[in-house]
């Protein structure tokens, strides 16, 4: 197999197919170590990992942390709204002060989509990338790899339908390169305000009617939609996007019979999914929490085994490297 | 250049007689489990479960170890080495357990392995059986039931070669390159 050479997880698309499918075969042995009456390994004992979520987060940071606990490394965290970001302080001076703690990895999320691969550049610490804007969110794509693979068996040749707010949805675009490259059939579908065309360039179907395409579909992921987003008018209301694009038990009959439904969370029981579907036997919502811990490992186990030279960063202080990808979605 | 220490038919007389010594000191063989570390001690559990099953006819537990996590070199290490499955099937408390692996050099796989049965359960007695024995222990770790001795340099390389990977089945014993 592969070894892994990177020092930071960035994003899926600079991912080749065999660094997801390694990434993959260890999410699979970390699991069965939260499967252990003492889920603790110590293969970061001494090591340091900062979680920084300068964007509010509650499942993400609670499953990262538990990943850098049961792997023994230390932890610090950082929020938003206390850090002296509100203070004015730019990320990357922010990301050197806590390197200057010797912090081996820095777990980070920012609103602004390529601040992790901006501050990748600027420090040797590893950097992973918790969600940046509405560019990627690598580790919930992986962990819906994983699921999948887990719950079918395969991921190529697999019908994969993501229906939602693709515009805005950083999960989206992860799931989306990640399914790709491991062979799945993709189509993106919601009402065309909220799913750029531009994104059939990608190589991936689009639809804007979900009955459509769920007969034919393997699995399907509902992405929330973003209720603060409403207020922009991308949606004429709630009741009519649950009409053409909620699931609820009437349009599941449509669906094959082991129709795989999953969604990254929080649901808005009754806008996206049913209540019944949603608890429904169908639904691996939950294990894909479950499963995000030990892909979360995986990751932090692999960056953090790269210790790049004491040589300086690559790049000079204050380069701004953003995603090619974010200005062909807009 | 190569010499062999034991061929396919050494390596099976070994088994056989550890097979034998483990039964002289264990009278409840149900009690016993043996764990290979990944991943040739995997296949030498395997075989010796084979073994005690053919002289007594009863099936002992058989487990599979990485010890990657536990090793005292990972940040030593230019990149974390690949994980493998952990697949211990039952509960290891109260259990005669016997570390099954090839070769016995420094002690530290040992020790790496110890640590991690540990975090497993509470065994009642851990125990050791390697098919080579090629001393320079850096640790105080000593086997309980030893193939073959083979006095080494510290710089030589002890192979071994099982036909369930390796497509061979013998030891041999050459100058690192």
């Amino acid at each position: 197999m592969a070894a892994w050479t990177r020092k930071d997880l960035l994003s899926l698309e600079e991912l080749s197919k065999e660094e997801l499918l390694l990434l993959l075969d260890q999410a699979k042995a970390f699991k069965e170590i939260s499967l252990r009456p003492i889920k603790k390994v110590p293969a970061l004992r001494g090591r340091t990992v900062a979680l920084c979520f300068l964007e509010p987060s509650t499942r993400t940071r609670a499953s990262f942390e538990l990943a850098a606990k049961r792997l023994s490394a230390d932890l610090l965290s950082f929020q938003g709204n206390s850090s002296s970001i509100t203070k004015g302080e730019s990320v990357v001076d922010t990301a050197r002060n806590i390197e200057a703690m010797r912090v081996d990895v820095i777990v980070l999320r920012h609103n602004t989509s390529g601040t992790p691969a901006q501050v990748a550049h600027a420090v040797k610490a590893s950097i992973i990338n918790a969600g940046d804007g509405s560019h990627e969110h690598p580790t919930q794509g992986l962990i819906d790899l994983f699921t999948i693979q887990e719950k079918k068996g395969r991921i190529e040749g697999l019908n994969v339908v993501i229906v939602g707010d693709i515009l805005h949805s950083r999960v989206a675009r992860s799931d989306l390169w990640g399914l790709m490259k491991l062979g799945a059939k993709v189509t993106l579908c919601g009402p065309p305000t909220l799913v750029p065309s531009a994104m059939e360039q990608l190589g991936a179907k689009i639809s804007y009617r979900l009955d459509d395409v769920l007969p034919k579909a393997d699995v399907v992921i509902a992405l929330r939609l973003q209720l603060e987003r409403q207020q922009e008018k991308y949606i004429p209301s709630f009741r009519e996007y649950t009409r053409l694009y909620g699931i609820d038990s009437d349009r599941l009959k449509k669906a094959k019979p082991d129709l795989t439904i999953m969604h990254p969370g929080p649901v808005n029981r009754g806008l996206e999914l049913s209540s019944e579907v949603a608890d429904g036997p169908q639904s691996v919502i939950l294990d894909q929490v479950t499963n995000g811990i030990a892909v979360r490992m995986a990751a932090l186990y692999l960056v953090a085994g790269i210790h790049p030279a004491d040589e300086e960063p690559v790049s000079e202080p204050g380069r701004i490297d953003l995603p090619v990808r974010e200005k062909q979605v807009r | 250049m190569k010499s062999v220490i034991l061929d396919a038919e050494g390596v099976r007389r070994a088994f056989i007689r550890i097979a034998h010594e483990i039964l002289e000191r264990h009278r409840i063989i149900e009690n016993i489990a043996l764990v290979g570390i990944r991943s040739r001690g995997v296949f030498l559990a395997q075989r010796l479960a084979a073994n005690l099953k053919e002289l007594t006819g009863k099936a002992v537990l058989v487990g599979a170890l990485d010890i990657t996590l536990y090793r005292d070199d990972l940040s030593m290490l230019a990149a974390n080495p690949i994980i493998r499955a952990t697949e211990i099937p039952f509960d290891l408390t109260g259990k005669q357990v016997i570390i099954v692996d090839d070769v016995l050099f420094t002690g530290r796989t040992i020790r790496a392995a110890m640590d991690a049965l540990i975090d497993l359960g509470r065994p009642e007695a851990i125990e050791l059986a390697v098919l080579i024995d090629r001393g320079h222990r850096e640790l105080p770790i000593r086997a309980d039931y030893i193939g073959k001795n083979v006095p080494t340099a510290r710089q030589e390389l002890v192979q071994v070669r099982l036909t369930e990977i390796d497509h061979a089945e013998e030891v041999t014993l050459g100058e690192k390159l």
